[in-house]
């Protein structure tokens, strides 16, 4: 038998018993549909995250502070030595952040003489009072002290050059109308005058160039700017006053994006026992990715459930189709048609089974979940701007269709190994 | 010896079951068919009429004795050769009709040649042109549910002829159809035999139908107890 002809009768016979196809099809495709769905929300917020951690800095960094870190993992073994009493009574201290000494310019020396690190930057703040364009309305600004090392999800424009003399502002998409221009595009490149009040209650401006227009981001938000603009903020906010040894209380060590997971591992773990915290960018995002992998799974098993319960409604239609045909498939074999062409007509039937219910589960899928992307974006989720919650990827769904199919063919297995085995005498014997 | 034998069987034996239950269905039958014969199987029910043209068909293997179709022994044969010969060789009637429900009158005709591997537009062509033959061109695209008796079993007979076998096997051809419908299939057999010279096989228990197949030969137990052919030969 021909191969096209194969499979093309194979094809016609699941249209043949309507009523049990469609019951099949049916229970695949609740399993088709939700796996789409839980693959296409694991890979639009994996996307998410993923452009949320280039947006918070590259991979490459440690964010470093003067004692170890709230996060690190487990108590800390008292030492009489270096040990204070807890009394409670100060507030909670931020991951990271406060209940640390600050770093001085000779911490930041040493860091920097760590094999492996290849940069050490001070993350300096600068309190800008405002933003305006052109003598238009002023309006408030805040700077985001990492935004000089890290990278922002663009909407237009490029990132901030740290190495630029001049300084470069990344302006966060909602100023782009309240500035007064006509879109991203031509915000870029444009001299903004930047509002800023030193020490001694004195207000001045500092002008800076847009490089870029960022989408508003979930774990860093605010405007950016470069090295340089950084730096001439601070000179003007400290107003020429000495106010002794700069001290910071974050630094962020950039090490060589060439070392192995192990190597960063030792390199950190020598960090932390000279004394400072260091966690890497997946350090902190680690248990976001942990919990978001544990909805994703929770929800695959359950159509994996659907999955086998439709498996099992493949054996038992085509046990029932087998039994119902027993004089067909007799009288196939009686015309010459062998064992192994009668397995392959019902394995195939599976198998198209298979298709249908996925193609039809996954497409459908595709259609709400179109739907339901732009009315979260439109409402619930209108702030977290640059989220599609679902992510409907062509590999990934191709993947979900050969995989059920593949499922089919399996549990079709079982009755067509009972049809090539029919004897045709037996199957055309007549009561 | 006959220098055209379709068929030619010797000392064919067949049993079935075990121990005290087995017994022998076919003993040592010897017969032989030339090409373009007319040859009735006649015998009681039970006497082993349907497990002798299982044998002869290919459908079943005897335990002893050897068979030689259009000269070729069929010991030598793989199974895979055992089919194709099959769908080559043989067309089938048998007394039901086993159309494929759903299925068009002509997909039902075409079978044989979709089994065999024959292209689509060649498999439409040699349907259409069996169908016209036996008056039925314009029921092809017809659900074989919806025919007539009569029309389902020459729908059948269109199935067993469109291969253009060199043998066609019929078992209890008309058993099922009234005496009317009955002898328009008999007549229908009966011409392909005489016009197209196609070897016919009839298993029948009806002695007006054996009577006018060229020869019968009667079996009783599993045992050819005449031939008329035997005397001839
Ligand atoms: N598969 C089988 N198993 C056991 N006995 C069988 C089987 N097939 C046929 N027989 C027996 O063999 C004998 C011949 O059967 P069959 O060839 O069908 O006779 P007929 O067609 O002449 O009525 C009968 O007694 C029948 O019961
Ligand atoms: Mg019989």
């Amino acid at each position: 038998m021909r191969a096209t002809d194969l499979v093309a009768k194979a094809a016609r016979n699941t249209v043949r018993s309507k009523t049990r196809t469609t019951l099949t099809v049916l229970a695949l495709f609740v399993g088709a549909f939700t796996l789409t769905l839980t693959t296409a929300v694991g890979a639009g917020v994996t996307d998410y995250v993923t452009k949320q951690v280039d947006s918070l800095g590259a991979d490459d960094v440690f964010v470093v502070t003067r004692t170890a870190a709230a996060t690190t993992d487990g108590p800390v073994a008292y030492d009489p030595e270096t040990s204070s009493a807890s009394t409670g009574t100060t507030a909670p201290a931020l991951p990271g952040a406060s209940g640390s000494d600050p770093l001085t310019e000779g911490d930041l020396d040493e860091l920097a003489a760590f094999d492996g690190i290849l940069s050490v930057d001070p993350i300096q703040v600068a309190a800008v009072d405002y933003v305006r364009y052109d003598g238009g309305s002023r309006y408030e600004l805040t700077i985001n002290p990492t935004s000089s090392i890290t990278r922002s999800d663009l909407v237009a424009g490029e990132q901030l050059d740290s190495s630029a003399g001049a300084g470069q502002v990344m302006l966060p998409s909602d100023y782009v109308d309240a500035l007064g221009f006509a879109s991203a595009e031509e915000a870029v490149g444009s001299v903004v005058t930047l509002g800023i009040t030193d020490v001694l209650g004195v207000q001045s401006t500092v002008d800076a160039t847009i490089v870029g227009v960022s989408r508003e981001s979930l774990l860093s938000s605010g405007a950016g700017a470069n090295t340089a603009l950084v730096a001439d903020l601070v000179e003007v906010q400290s107003a020429g006053v000495d106010t002794g040894d700069p001290r910071y209380a974050i630094a962020v060590a950039r090490f060589d994006a060439d070392l192995s997971a192990d190597q960063v591992s030792a390199l950190k773990a020598d960090i932390v026992d000279a004394g400072y915290g260091a966690q890497t960018i997946q350090d902190q995002l680690g248990v976001i990715k942990t919990v978001i992998d544990g909805i994703i799974g929770v929800l695959n098993a359950f159509a994996v459930v659907a999955l086998l319960a439709a498996a099992f409604g493949i054996v038992n239609t085509l046990l029932m189709s087998v039994q119902e045909r027993t004089r067909e498939i007799g009288l196939m074999k009686a015309m010459g048609m062998r064992s192994g062409t009668v397995f392959a007509l019902f394995s195939l039937e599976a198998t198209v089974i298979g298709f249908l219910g996925s193609a039809i589960g996954a497409g459908v899928a595709i259609l709400l979940g179109t739907a339901l992307n732009g009315a979260l974006a439109a409402g619930p989720l209108a702030a977290l701007s640059g989220l599609s919650i679902l992510l409907f990827e062509p590999g990934a769904i191709l993947g979900i269709i050969l995989l059920i199919m593949v499922i089919a063919f399996l549990a079709g297995t079982l009755p067509a190994a009972r049809a090539a085995r029919k004897n045709p005498i037996e199957s055309l014997r007549y009561e | 010896m006959h220098q055209d034998l379709v068929v030619d069987a010797h000392g064919i034996g067949k049993e079935y079951g075990r121990g005290a239950a087995r017994f022998s269905a076919l003993s040592d039958v010897t017969l032989q068919i030339a090409r373009g014969e007319c040859v009735a199987i006649v015998g009681k029910s039970g006497s082993g009429k349907s497990t002798l043209m299982h044998v002869l068909a290919l459908l079943d293997a005897p335990d002893t004795g050897r068979l030689s179709i259009d000269g070729v022994d069929t010991r030598q044969l793989s199974a895979r050769q055992l089919t194709t010969l099959r769908n080559r060789t043989f067309g089938f009637v048998f007394q039901q009709f086993f159309l494929t429900p759903g299925t068009s009158v002509l997909d039902n005709v075409t079978l044989p040649l979709e089994i065999g591997g024959t292209p689509p537009r060649q498999r439409r062509a040699r349907g259409m042109a069996v169908l016209e033959q036996l008056e039925l061109a314009d029921k092809a695209r017809s659900n074989a549910n919806d025919l007539s008796g009569g029309q389902k079993q020459r729908v059948v007979i269109a199935r067993a002829l469109v291969g253009e076998p060199s043998v066609i096997f019929a078992d209890e051809p008309t058993g099922n159809l009234d005496s009317a419908t009955g002898a328009i299939v008999e007549e229908t057999l009966f011409s392909l035999n005489r016009d197209r010279g196609i070897t016919l096989i009839v298993v029948t228990h009806d002695e007006d139908l054996a009577a006018r197949c060229d020869r019968q030969i009667v079996l009783r137990d599993g045992v050819v107890v005449s031939d008329s052919a035997a005397v001839a030969a």
